[in-house]
């Protein structure tokens, strides 16, 4: 393995920390527009929150995939075919969530309710799925000589892939929570925070349990040890100063913990992985490896350059565009024209 | 069914749903963006009603085509896992750069656009729509980039069994990228000029039942819609003109197959106008002809002979070994004849257009039929880009990369057909409401007019984004 495949396979898992920090809000900040709010009003404040920026935070996803495609193609076509059926519901979530941003407040009133829904049940179906997705993906699933993956049912939907697909979804969920209360007024804020204080009990459990199936169901512990050990601290350790901050309504504190404890996650597939990019079931020798599965060096050094050119730029924006959209944002009262009771 | 035919049905579908509203974005966003630069500019209020309002018609074809755009990108390795594997080294560059160079761009001054109305100085604001502008523009720059690679290979060698980089500038100084990204980029610019000054048309319409103010307005719409498609109508004739003489020497299938031509047409070369091939056959059932007319459109004088597809067709088996390399005559004859008519009627739906609008004599909104005419006219930019694609796109076969990878070789062979019909039908499912959704939202935005109150969303996230107040960060 070269420098350069290294650095490209931290490349891809810094985008997808990336995409789980910001867009993992997002995801929670949907589900929450059905769950969270009591009435109209709410919704359209949770909304609100997000709404300049959610599309900017999909990009990482969109980035994490291409600079996949460009840096390691046999990884991308091993796992993009491979999963055929599970992007395909990815698809049909984010695509459903996406035009619900812009379609709930243009429709007519009425209709108005069945946006929300296909935005809520989007966000909750594409982080479950891609938990359901990464998760199998480090169990090892069967892939021949050629890279090509031929699975079950039961490959794709097994007991630890769904408990790491709710906890994504909990875990999204969560960070959404901390993130609402952050950026909004009034009675939505107050709920988000009591929500969250229960809900990260629920999530001790489920880190446990994730950690027990952890420990069977994959070859992290016999691989990686101690890196696989230190990061599954971390995580629970952010978990606890998430909750903590929740406590002491250190709002600011508790979303970068939560969003930092899906980084984590990340992390300890990534380095479970390592040096590794897709495992086989049918024996290791059929492994997709790092120094295998990557694109020319020519092609990596080229991508390099233009990668360590233009994310600064796109950072830098990014971070404006935050700092531009950093008020709370407080309960609707205004109500205009054809418009009333929205 | 085969797993080849569903993969290239659903790529068809996708893509051409895609590329609906990818143009559609383009070319308003455009549209709007000159809008709120004359509004800076002069700074009348009506400018900036008229910036709102086309503003939210295309926000509604910006959501479709990011959602149908996430497909695109996945599909490669969804249905065209081999095709990833052989192209990737070259391919997937492009594909990384458009996200971080163009889509985070696009989106992140968008969102800024969206919702600081009236928050920020209005040049900051107007820089915003303008910076979405240049993120579409650069995002088609480089998908094209990728395209152009597949239609005139350049700048790769084969190793190890795949198509390796081996020179970057090459591939996006390609002859093809340039006529390509020029065609596609002018032919967008038309199509947002015939959105506004055709849906502007259709209200126009019922102006008795509108106010004086909003039927002024729509006035506006009108001209300045038809200035845009003017001058993109002319580029995108001017620029096809050149593509088709690329054709002649980088797939002569193609060019052959676009004009019917099974036979050499001898010198001087006549032009088929209307045509029937028996594909099966390989020949020509009937054909109406202008004699000298291929020559003078091919080589700019009554001279010259062009290849007719038996030749090439040797020429190929020569060259990459038997197999079948007749694309589909008809489909390519037919599409190419629809796409360039419809050229030649926004051509001459603007010109004459502005002429009937003129302030002396405007004569056209008292004309329904003429309003009829200007306002059915919005159809035909998403009818000759599909068309203009289906050409490309078709008449490529049987590549996926010219000369080197051919479709069959491509396809993802761990896929089942099964999967495939699922794919394609839950896409079909959601395209069709996609679009009735979107038509419906249109009509909508339309009957609420320019003078409707901003949503209120937006009023309340504009409310409480105050630059200067101190915030949650
Ligand atoms: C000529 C231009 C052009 C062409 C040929 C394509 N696209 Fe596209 N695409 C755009 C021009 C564009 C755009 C103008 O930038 C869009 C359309 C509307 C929009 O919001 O951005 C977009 C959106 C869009 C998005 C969502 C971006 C976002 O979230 O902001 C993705 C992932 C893709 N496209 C990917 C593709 C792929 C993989 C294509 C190849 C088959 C493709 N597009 C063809
Ligand atoms: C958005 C505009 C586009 C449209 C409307 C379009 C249309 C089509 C159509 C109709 C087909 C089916 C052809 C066939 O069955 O032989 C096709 C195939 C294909 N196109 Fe495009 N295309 C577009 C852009 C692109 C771009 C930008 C790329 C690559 C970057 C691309 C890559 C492909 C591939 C890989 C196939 C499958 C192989 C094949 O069947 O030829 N297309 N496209
Ligand atoms: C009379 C005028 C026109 C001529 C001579 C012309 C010529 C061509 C040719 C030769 C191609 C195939 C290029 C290739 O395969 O490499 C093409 C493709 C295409 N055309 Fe046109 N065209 C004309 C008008 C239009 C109009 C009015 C539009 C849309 C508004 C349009 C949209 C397209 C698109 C989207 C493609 C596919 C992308 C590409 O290859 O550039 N064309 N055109």
């Amino acid at each position: 393995m070269s420098g350069l495949q290294f650095f490209w396979f931290l490349l891809i898992g810094v985008l997808f920390s990336g995409f789980f920090f910001l867009e993992g809000f997002d995801y929670g900040v949907g589900m929450a527009v059905q769950s969270l709010a009591h009435n109209e009003e709410e919704k359209d404040q949770i909304v609100a929150t997000i709404g300049p920026v959610w599309d900017g935070n999909e990009v990482w996803l969109l980035t994490a995939g291409g600079a996949m495609f460009a840096s390691f193609p046999y990884w991308y076509a091993t796992l993009f075919s491979g999963y055929y059926l599970i992007l395909l519901i990815i698809l049909f979530g984010l695509i459903i969530r996406g035009v619900s941003f812009e379609f709930r407040h243009k429709v007519p009133v009425e209709k108005k309710q069945r946006w929300n829904w296909t935005l809520s049940i989007g966000s909750c179906m594409v982080p479950f799925f891609l938990g359901v997705m990464f998760i199998s993906m480090v169990q090892g699933m069967p892939i021949d000589a050629n890279g090509n993956m031929s699975a079950t049912f039961t490959d794709y939907i097994n007991v630890f892939s769904v408990v790491g697909g709710v906890a994504v979804v909990l875990l999204t969920y969560l960070h959404g929570l901390n993130y609402i209360s952050l950026k909004t007024e009034g009675p939505v804020r107050e709920r988000a925070r009591n929500y969250a204080q229960f809900l990260y009990w629920v999530l001790y459990l489920g880190l446990v349990v994730f950690a027990v199936l952890l420990f069977f169901m994959t070859d992290f512990f016999k691989l990686h040890a101690a890196t696989t050990l230190i990061t599954l601290v971390v995580i629970v350790l952010l978990t606890v100063i998430a909750h903590l901050a929740v406590f002491k309504r250190k709002e600011m504190t508790a979303f970068i913990a939560s969003g930092l404890s899906l980084v984590s996650v990340v992390i300890l597939l990534f380095q479970g992985l390592f040096p590794r990019v897709m495992i086989s079931s049918l024996g290791s020798k059929y492994d997709l490896l790092i120094k295998d599965a990557s694109s020319t060096p020519y092609t990596l050094k080229l991508m390099s350059i233009i990668a360590i050119t233009l994310v600064p730029f796109v950072l830098a924006y990014t971070v404006w565009a935050y700092y531009i959209f950093r008020k709370r944002i407080k309960q609707p009262v205004i109500v205009t024209g054809e418009n009333n009771g929205r | 069914m085969s797993i080849v035919t569903l993969a290239r049905f659903q790529f068809a579908m996708t893509t051409i749903f895609h590329f609906f509203f990818v143009p559609f974005t383009i070319g308003t966003a455009l549209a709007v963006a000159i809008m709120e630069l004359c509004y800076v500019k002069t700074n009348n209020e009506e400018y900036k009603k008229l910036t709102k309002f086309w503003g939210n018609i295309m926000l509604l074809s910006f959501a479709v085509g990011v959602v149908t755009g996430i497909i695109q990108e996945f599909q490669f390795g969804m249905n065209w896992s081999d095709y990833s594997r052989f192209v990737g080294d070259i391919f997937g560059a492009p594909l990384a750069v458009e996200a971080l160079l163009a889509f985070f761009m696009e989106s992140t001054f968008l969102g800024l656009w969206m919702f600081t109305w009236d928050k920020v100085g209005k040049k900051l604001h107007a820089t915003f729509i303008w910076l979405v502008v240049a993120g579409s523009m650069l995002s088609a720059m480089w998908i094209l980039a990728a395209n152009s690679f597949m239609q005139h290979p350049v700048g790769y060698t084969i190793r190890h069994g795949r198509a390796e980089m081996t020179d970057f500038l090459a591939l996006i100084t390609n002859s093809q990228f340039f006529y390509e990204y020029g065609h596609v980029i002018t032919g967008a610019i038309t199509m947002g000029g015939i959105i506004v000054a055709g849906l502007a048309a259709f209200r126009l319409l019922k102006k008795d039942k509108l106010s004086a103010t909003t039927t002024n307005l729509y006035k506006k719409s009108v001209r300045l819609g038809l200035v845009i498609s003017l001058i993109g109508s002319i580029s995108v004739m001017g620029i096809g003109d050149l593509q088709m003489k690329a054709l002649l020497n980088d797939q002569p299938m193609k060019f052959a197959a676009m004009e019917g031509d099974y036979k050499d047409s001898g010198d001087p070369a006549a032009w088929t106008v209307v045509a029937w091939a028996n594909e099966a056959k390989h020949e020509e059932v009937f054909g109406v002809k202008i004699p000298y007319m291929l020559s003078i459109l091919s080589y700019g004088k009554p001279s010259g002979s062009v290849k007719g597809m038996d030749t090439v067709n040797k020429e190929l088996t020569a060259k990459y070994g038997k197999r079948n390399y007749y694309p589909m005559v008809n489909t390519l004859f037919y599409s190419f004849r629809l796409m360039a008519a419809f050229g030649v009627l926004m051509f001459l739906v603007s010109a004459l257009g502005l002429f009937f609008t003129r302030k002396k004599n405007p004569i056209l909104y008292e004309k329904k039929w003429m309003l009829w005419i200007m306002g059915l006219t919005t159809f035909a930019p998403f009818l000759a880009n599909t068309f203009g694609w289906m050409i490309t796109e078709f008449g490529r076969y049987p590549w996926t990369v010219y000369g080197l990878f051919t479709i069959q070789q491509s396809v993802s062979p761990n896929v089942s057909v099964t999967s495939l019909l699922i794919s394609n039908t839950v896409y079909f499912l959601l395209f069709t409401s996609l679009a009735i959704t979107m038509i419906g939202l249109v009509v909508r935005e339309l009957k609420k007019g320019p003078e409707y109150e901003e949503e209120q969303l937006r009023a309340v996230t504009n409310a409480s984004v105050d630059p200067f107040d101190k915030g949650a960060f």
